[in-house]
């Protein structure tokens, strides 16, 4: 029997092909206050946006990386471009985006999934939509689902002027105030007073240039009694310099609202994934957040919900899987403000070949809160001896009067259980993937159709080649 | 010879450093039914996980032949695709995994991937119904919370949707209550003729027996096959117990 188990890195081919930057415009690597300018004029922002712009890098300058998670070290912010245009503008009809950018997305299959299952698309390469969509049926409902920069400027400009970053606020961490610098692309969606969205609308973000940073901002509100499932997915091709993903998602759901925000991020392993995601929540709605972390280098990510009226609800259901040279810092973070909200939190990581794979799990709960109820339960497995997997949990509770329970569970996957399969005719491949799918079983089945095959391939992807 | 499903020669099998089997010689032939007997700890158990392959379980000298072939390097898999099959004394559990899914990938990897899908929905209806087995049962997560004689009924139901050539059933019937010994041993009796498959039961006890046919009995003790016989062997063990079978200066220390 050997001491020490092994299991080997993937191809990542499809998701590695890159093509030849073509950017009409690239601001130059650092960043000062004349670049801030230059990109706000850029991107014709308003007055208002200029200055918070301005006011954000101001923040972003005096305030330190923060040093209580995975090394930032490789990451050189002044030499990361922070806007790359595509030589493109936005097209509503697939047929127009450049034939170089469409077979990329093409290769991720984000047309088909649209053409089958999803009500509205938008695509993002590098820092712009590239491709925007809403299905007739959905846009008559009302609903609103368009890039952020029109949304600056458009009919519903007042709203996003009302919300943009008073979720997240800049001052919040440093990369939240970078991203208010520099912020580009993006979504805005809004859904009416009591229309049900019956099929998701999908976001897909795939960062080309190499060296390059990707902030876009995804701004939901999702009014009173209005449901909503929203869907993005990310990825990037392997550069040897390493790729910046600050972006941040702002949620508003209203009262009796429900909102499900599903996340597959595949980014490349190179990326340095510090995004930003805050979710709250009116009397007696709900959020519930879907979260599949595969891809980057490192990951820092750690979705808030704010339960701030009487009976609002919250589920976080995750994954990631950390394989070599990556370091998955995720969980996520509720705070109950109001009596009787509920929260959820259900997760599962994997980590192989040396992967590094924490999470972290924040519950306050407020002394107003009272008849509350937060479960965290998260479950680890290491598939060898080199991986390493990190439970932080921490609980602030102010009342007596809450129902709270958490549970970790961490393991190594067991030989016996693999030779069981084995016994059976399964190769050991194949025994080892299906122990790991039916780890992540209950959070691949929280998951669109194709995106729980998409992630069982990652499985299987990533399981490919291993040996015992 | 080309009769013989399974040979055994000299094997010789430690576990952790430390010898457990001692040389065991042991031949099953097409459609022959072998019970193995013996004290707990005399290494019935260890020749089973040796046979099916159990990396844990390190083979130091001695041959195995299995359908004319050598297969001692062979792993798990190979094995079991070459129609070997072990029923699990503690099956292990794999949360998220149905046992109807695991049963039909099982299925199609020793089929190279063709599974008629039909066939295979009566066949494993048939199959639940001999071991008095829910129509639910093939949903939940294999062997999540099963009771003992659920998983034991489980791994008979693996049995006979697989169809080995030979299969080693690793005490199926301890820790059940007599019902479930009677369902069980249905199963095995229909392998046994339906099926023309050879069998070696290991057990410590003798309540399984009691409806199956055996061709031979073999008994073990210390890692050794001390004596070979015929089905009436099982009842003399029934009635003396093991001792005249041990070691005579343990026996008469004791």
């Amino acid at each position: 029997m050997e001491e020490k188990t092994f299991v080997d890195d993937i191809d990542r081919s499809i998701y590695d092909i890159k093509n030849e930057e073509k950017d009409v415009y690239r601001l130059q690597e650092g960043l000062t206050s004349a670049i801030v300018q230059q990109l706000s004029r850029e991107k014709n922002d308003p007055a208002w946006m200029e200055l918070f712009r301005l006011r954000s890098l101001q923040i972003y300058n005096n305030m330190k990386i923060p040093d209580w998670g995975p090394s930032l070290d490789g990451l050189d912010i002044d030499h990361i471009a922070t806007y790359v245009r595509p030589n493109t503008k936005m097209k509503r009809k697939w047929s127009e985006v450049p034939e170089e950018i469409k077979e990329t997305f093409e290769r991720l299959g984000i047309p088909q999934a649209e053409r089958k299952s999803l009500a509205g698309v938008g695509a993002q390469y590098d820092s712009e939509l590239v491709y925007h969509n809403v299905r007739r049926e959905v846009a008559e409902q009302g609903v609103v689902y368009t890039d952020m920069e029109s949304a600056l400027t458009g009919e519903y400009a007042d709203m996003v002027r009302n919300h943009f970053m008073k979720l997240v606020k800049p001052t919040d961490h440093k990369f939240a105030a970078l991203h208010g610098a520099v912020w580009s692309g993006g979504s805005f969606v809004y859904v009416p007073p009591g229309v049900s969205v019956t099929i998701p609308l999908q976001s897909y973000f795939r960062l080309n240039a190499p060296g390059a940073g990707q902030f876009e901002h995804t701004l939901i509100i999702v009014d009173e009694g209005a449901d909503l499932h929203f869907i993005e997915g990310c990825s990037a091709p392997k550069y040897n310099v390493a790729n910046l993903h600050a972006g941040c998602v702002e949620l508003y759901v209203r009262k009796h609202a429900r909102l499900r925000y599903s996340t597959i991020e595949n980014w490349s392993k190179n990326m340095y994934n510090l995004n930003t995601k805050r979710a709250v929540v009116e009397e007696g709605g709900t959020i519930e957040w879907v979260s599949g972390s595969f891809g980057s280098h490192v990951s820092c990510l750690y979705p808030m919900s704010i339960l701030k009226g009487r009976g609002a609800r919250m589920e976080f259901t995750g994954i990631t899987f950390a394989g070599k040279g990556q370091n998955l810092d995720t969980g996520a973070k509720v705070v109950h403000s109001a009596p009787e909200t509920t929260s959820f939190m259900n997760t599962r990581s994997i980590s192989k070949d040396g992967g590094i794979s924490t999470f972290r799990s924040s519950v306050v709960v407020s002394k107003g809160a009272g008849k509350s109820k937060a479960a965290v339960s998260c479950q680890s497995l290491m598939l060898d001896s080199q991986s390493r997997s990190d439970t932080i949990p921490a609980m602030d509770i102010r009342t007596q009067d809450a129902d709270i329970g958490h549970e970790a569970k961490i393991g190594r996957i067991s030989d016996e259980a693999v030779f069981y399969l084995m016994s059976r005719g399964l190769s050991e491949e194949d025994a080892k993937a299906m122990i790991v799918s039916g780890f992540a079983e209950n959070v691949s089945k929280e998951l669109p159709l194709e995106y729980a095959v998409e992630m069982n391939n990652l499985i299987r992807l990533e399981m490919k080649g291993s040996i015992g | 010879m080309s009769s013989q499903i399974l040979q055994i020669k000299k094997l010789s099998v430690n576990v952790e450093e430390k010898e457990i089997l001692h040389g065991i010689d042991l031949q099953i032939g097409k459609g022959e039914t072998h019970v193995l007997m013996g004290p707990n700890g005399a290494g019935k158990s260890t020749l089973g996980y040796a046979l099916m392959g159990n990396p844990r379980y390190e083979i130091t000298g001695g041959e195995i032949w299995f359908q004319g072939k050598r297969i001692e390097e062979e792993s798990a898999d190979q094995r079991a695709r070459a129609g070997m099959f072990l029923s699990f004394q503690n099956p292990l559990e794999v949360p998220g995994l149905s046992l109807n899914g695991f049963i039909r990938s099982a299925l199609s990897a020793g089929q190279g991937g063709k599974l008629r899908f039909r066939e295979y929905r009566k066949e494993l209806a048939r199959a639940m119904e001999l071991l008095q087995l829910d129509g639910t049962f093939g949903e939940r997560e294999l062997n999540v919370g099963f009771s003992g004689g659920e998983k034991k009924k489980s791994e008979i139901l693996q049995m006979l949707m697989l169809k080995p050539v030979l299969a080693i059933l690793d005490e199926t019937d301890s820790g059940l209550d007599v019902d479930a010994v009677r369902t069980v041993s249905q199963g095995v009796e229909a392998f046994q003729k339906d099926r023309k498959g050879s069998l070696l039961i290991i057990t410590h006890s003798t309540r399984i027996l009691e409806s199956l046919h055996v061709d031979y009995t073999h008994v073990m003790v210390d890692g050794r096959i001390v004596t070979t016989g015929d089905g009436a062997l099982v009842e003399q063990i029934n009635r003396e117990g093991f001792e005249p079978f041990m070691n005579p200066e343990a026996v008469e220390r004791s």
